[in-house]
């Protein structure tokens, strides 16, 4: 397929003295690989709007504390006197939503579900992103080493990678998170809520860069062999100056495409093991958790199930659909 | 053949040595690592030094790690018997010890809950392969279609749902307010084979769900591929018909990575439905994991881990034989 080029309207209309104005016309220049995949990226409108509910996201985490204090409460505040005495549901029709509540109560103690899940984005893309930085690093360096050194380094390396994707993985989280939990007082220096998210981070990152190493290294291996490697290497070039200035701005594309289609996978992951109580320490919000405890109510309380769910829902569609879009801008040939 | 067959076998028992030593070691050298003690636990409300010794030695956790490791292989493959004298009891093959909690065999506890995990798994697995390859296959036929954006819509919203939301909001919709199914809960096949499909339609759905949105969005990539290829061409110019073409020629090539990759989600899927499991509440094999965590019963957590990592390496091995019979390049590589 032949990169779409954007061609300006004016550029269309013959005009007779062009080629003499070829000083100032523009139209003839080389584009790079960047901006032809900026250009279809563009072009796609949902991969965009993708983009804009990722970085509204990021900006609803950044900005958690001024917004609940703007349009919520205090997401560890209790509301009993919302609820229904007996029932422990909230009084009012639709799980409670009201303009000061603007997403409802939680059932049992009444916190804002709102702010809750504003503070609940937090923990989520941040470990999510954190875990994905993680895993993207040690799966970088070392599907290059292994793709570029080969030989035994490549033997290691890949064995271990085999080895990591055949670990039970959820289970193996579950039983670390157990672990974990047991923990009296600090461990490393960390202790609470941010014990539990570097562990959660460690989890996630550490067991998912092998699907990145993999990558990584192929591609590696079939770069390795490339003119341009030669070249490099008869001009005298480092091997550093080749894994560097060679090979990493090729890995670029494939590395930044899968980055973005694993942080969905690691936030699902998060919500996961929140849900299943090994996550983030309560009372730390995370929409995992708050699904957990919707297990008890939603026969009655819907509401307070379907709110976390569908903050999931959109979150990783986003990352999804951006996902995609820059798969297909980067690389035309894939998925479609 | 025989000799793939062999070298790929010892990878396996490999393999299986790593993930029970690391799965050990996280379970005995972890607590110590992040300060707390695991017989602590089981000692009763009133805990004094001098019971906390007893339950250690009932336990087995006075002796160094690697004998407690040693043990326990050995207890796989030849059995052991715990405690001494007159409180002595065998634990025969394969032995994953006694529950710290219930005292049960971990063994007899696993294979008492197979038959529910193996029924979600089996009719889960079932529906999303048939159901996402054939949405696969019409939408990369009837590429850019009305059928194909719809179904590629949702396959997108499927691979964003996680089951321990579909599964509350199926509960909520089908059970509570159409009492459709009510009061879900798993019934043996034997005791009503009836009851025990309807019990299982909803987590199977659920289940299905996910895996038949990522089986439709990886079927249409391999199918259109597989349409652009030359032989497709050749086939087409030969004359044939296009059904022949398509089936005979198209579908072959595309369906073979999508068996592979089937063979090892359902290998996973078998060592715990987990989040299904616990979102319906049936007594699997995940559920015992979810359970044993809230009580922090470690050698269960342990059996369970262990069995999932065997399924997952069985399911490894049989796909990568398949393949190698399949495709002799796999065998001399």
């Amino acid at each position: 397929m032949t990169a779409p080029l954007d061609v300006e309207p004016s550029a269309l209309s013959a005009d007779p003295d062009a080629v003499t104005n070829a000083e100032s016309s523009k139209a003839v220049e080389g584009r790079s690989l960047k901006q032809i995949a900026w250009m279809r990226l563009k072009r796609d409108k949902v991969a965009l709007g993708g983009a804009v509910v990722i970085v509204l996201l990021i900006l609803i985490a950044v900005f958690a504390p001024l917004i609940v204090k703007a349009l919520g409460h205090p997401p560890n505040d209790f509301h009993e006197d919302l609820l229904d005495p007996t029932l422990l549901t909230p009084k009012h029709k639709y799980g409670g939503i009201n303009g000061s509540y603007l997403l409802g109560v939680e059932p049992v103690n009444g916190r804002d579900i709102f702010s809750r899940i504003v503070y609940g984005a937090r923990i989520s893309l941040l470990t999510a992103f954190l875990a994905t930085v993680l895993s993207v690093t040690i799966g970088t360096v070392l599907g290059i080493t292994a793709g570029f050194f080969g030989g035994w380094v490549d033997g290691l390396i890949s064995r271990t990678m085999d080895i990591l994707l055949a670990f039970p993985l959820l289970v193996f989280a579950i039983s670390i998170g157990t672990v974990i939990q047991t923990a009296n007082g600090a461990v490393l220096g960390l202790s609470g809520t941010s014990l539990s998210v570097a562990t959660l981070i460690f989890i996630i990152g550490f067991f998912n860069w092998p699907y990145i190493g993999r990558i990584v290294r192929g591609q590696t291996l079939s770069l390795r062999e490339k003119e341009f490697v030669d070249a490099a290497r008869s001009l005298g070039a480092s091997n550093g100056h080749i894994i560097f200035k060679q090979l990493l701005p090729n890995l670029a594309a494939p590395v930044l495409v899968y980055s973005t289609l694993i942080i969905p996978s690691n936030i699902l992951f998060e919500a996961a093991l929140s849900f299943l109580g090994v996550g983030v320490r309560r009372p730390t919000p995370s929409w995992g958790s708050m699904l957990s405890d919707a297990v008890a109510t939603y026969s009655i309380d819907p509401i307070f199930m379907i709110v976390p769910g569908v903050a999931l829902l959109i979150t990783v569609m986003a990352f999804n659909l951006l996902g995609d879009g820059l798969r297909d801008a980067l690389d035309p040939r894939a998925g479609r | 053949m025989g000799r793939f067959v062999i070298r790929r076998l010892l990878g396996v028992v490999v393999l299986m040595f790593i993930v029970s030593a690391a799965t050990f070691a996280v379970f005995f050298l972890g607590p110590k690592f992040v300060g707390a003690d695991v017989a602590r636990n089981f000692c009763g409300r009133v805990c004094n030094e001098q019971s906390l010794v007893e339950v250690k030695a009932k336990l087995g956790l006075d002796k160094p790690i690697y004998d407690q490791y040693g043990a326990y292989v050995k207890g796989i493959f030849v059995g052991r018997t715990f405690g001494s004298g007159e409180t002595a009891r065998d634990c025969p093959v394969p032995c994953l010890g006694y529950s710290f909690k219930t005292d049960l065999p971990v063994w007899n506890q696993m294979t008492d809950r197979l038959p529910v995990t193996f029924s979600l798994a089996i009719g889960a697995g079932l529906i999303w392969l048939v159901s996402g390859v054939a949405v696969g296959i019409l939408s990369a036929l009837r590429r850019g279609t009305l059928f194909d954006r719809a179904a590629m819509s949702v396959a997108l919203a499927g691979v964003s749902l996680p089951v321990y939301f579909t599964g509350l909001v199926a509960l909520s919709v089908f059970s509570y307010k159409f009492k459709w199914f009510v009061n879900v809960h798993y019934s043996g096949f034997t005791d009503n084979p009836a009851e025990w499909a309807k019990n299982l339609v909803l987590p199977w759905i659920c289940l299905a769900f996910l895996y038949a949105a990522t089986y439709a969005r990886l079927t249409r990539a391999n199918m259109l591929e597989t349409m652009g290829e030359d032989y497709i061409r050749t086939a087409r110019a030969k004359g044939l018909p296009e059904k022949v073409v398509i089936r005979k020629h198209g579908f072959r090539a595309a369906l073979t990575p999508i068996v592979t990759i089937f063979g090892l989600d359902l290998g996973g899927l078998l060592g715990g439905a987990i989040l299904t499991e616990s979102v319906f509440g049936f007594p699997g094999v995940g559920k015992l994991a979810v359970d044993a965590i809230g009580q922090q019963d470690l050698p269960v957590i342990l059996g369970v881990t262990l069995f999932a990592g065997f399924f997952i390496v069985m399911a490894n091995l049989i796909v990568d034989v398949l393949y190698a019979y399949v495709d002799p390049r796999v065998r001399y590589s």
